[in-house]
């Protein structure tokens, strides 16, 4: 337990070191909230061929994985926590995306034109 | 439960499927069970410490801490099969053969073993923390579809060990003389595939951003989301939508490693092997 806790605060310092956090999004990035296991938009539109970064923020008790395979990313964010999707340059369609744990509800897709 | 099963079913079978190769490419060395044991333990706790500390994880290296983790266990699992093979085509694949013809079980020594013990281990954590997280999910939401969702990811991974054990012992219908080819190649591309999914998380992660362009889109053919398609990907790697850098990164591992095994002991007869590794 002792060990635990000591590895919670090195990883805390460790962010502390590195002067960042994930709340930080990028500049430009896309926001994207999960909040009851739903996307917020429900459809993100992007620019077709240049790269896109979503900052999903994740309002639920439970984490989530941002799933998608037609956009090649799966990323874990935690409860109350947020983190940036980076897309790379798309090809002009519609890529679905949904919330692994909780596929029935939360679901969305990426326009890019 | 459906769904619960499906998600637990998934992870268990991508790491079930490496175990299923590593114990048959193991199969006559002594107290093989003991290490992948030893790995898959290993794996769960590792998987329930990333899961404990998913946020803390993800915070680090500007947020992309998460992606950072993956490609580094990845590529520790890649070099852990490349030195596996390598070693065998060394040392190994006569020293099975000889202990075979005498009905013995071989003892390799540890080292090779630790290293398949390692990918073990790294392909349980990296798909368990992924249940861990979602099962936690489930029990900390609590109300009357708890107890269903939890007999889903119990019956998924049931599911998963079984279809694992069935392609373990599918490997071992391979008859004896060429199980070290067949094992071989198939931690070969197993390597390839991790290799390119390292670089994937890499670019994933704002690093090695080069050649990013997709090549060729076949999910209209072989979607990566359907059961075979997954399969495909664990097992060599496939991807219905790959980039330049990801397709330059598994050519290269590829080559790497059958160079290496070549150059370690050949593929021509014995005695040629013999011959130039004397001179």
């Amino acid at each position: 337990m002792c060990r635990m806790k000591a590895l919670k605060y090195l990883a805390i310092a460790a962010v502390a070191a590195f002067g960042v956090s994930s709340a930080l999004a990028d500049e430009g990035a896309i926001p994207l909230s999960l909040k009851d296991h739903k996307f917020t938009p429900v459809e993100i539109h992007v620019k077709a061929n240049v790269a896109n970064v979503l900052a999903l923020t994740n309002a639920d008790d439970t984490a989530e994985e941002f799933d998608s395979t037609s956009l090649k990313v799966e990323k874990v964010v935690a409860s109350h926590s947020s983190g940036n999707v980076r897309l790379r340059p798309l090809a002009p369609g519609r890529y679905p995306f949904m919330g692994e744990y909780h596929a029935d509800t939360a679901q969305g897709v990426v326009i890019a034109e | 439960m459906l769904a619960s099963l499906l998600i637990v079913f998934r992870e268990v079978i991508e790491a079930g499927l490496i175990i299923g190769i590593v114990l048959a490419a193991t199969q006559s060395v002594a107290h093989r069970g003991l290490w992948v044991g030893v790995g898959i333990t290993g794996g769960i706790v590792g998987a329930c410490i990333v899961a404990g500390f998913a946020e803390q994880l993800a915070g680090l290296f500007q947020g992309s801490g998460q992606e950072l983790f993956n490609a580094g266990i990845l590529i520790i699992a890649v070099l852990m099969l490349a030195w596996h093979n390598v070693w065998m085509a060394g040392h190994g694949k006569q020293m099975a053969n000889e202990m075979r013809q005498m009905g013995a079980e071989v003892s390799l020594g540890q080292k090779t073993l630790t290293a398949l013990a390692i990918v073990v281990g790294v392909a349980v954590l990296r798909e368990g923390s992924e249940v861990v997280l979602f099962l936690y999910g489930i029990a900390a939401q609590g109300g009357q579809s708890t107890a269903s969702l939890l007999a889903g990811g119990g019956l998924g991974l049931m599911a998963g060990a079984v279809v694992s054990a069935l392609m373990y012992f599918g490997l071992l219908t391979i008859p004896a003389r060429r199980m070290f080819s067949v094992t071989s190649g198939l931690i070969t591309l197993l390597a390839a595939g991790m290799a390119s999914q390292a670089v994937l998380f890499l670019q994933q992660g704002g690093y090695f951003e080069f050649m990013t362009a997709t090549l060729w889109d076949t999910s209209w053919l072989l979607p990566e989301s359907g059961i075979t398609g997954r399969m495909l990907h664990t097992l060599v790697g496939y991807t219905d939508a790959p980039n330049g850098a990801q397709l330059v990164v598994y050519v290269l591992t590829l080559l790497t490693i059958r160079l290496l095994m070549r150059l370690v002991h050949g593929k021509k007869s014995l005695p040629d092997a013999l011959a130039s590794s004397t001179s």
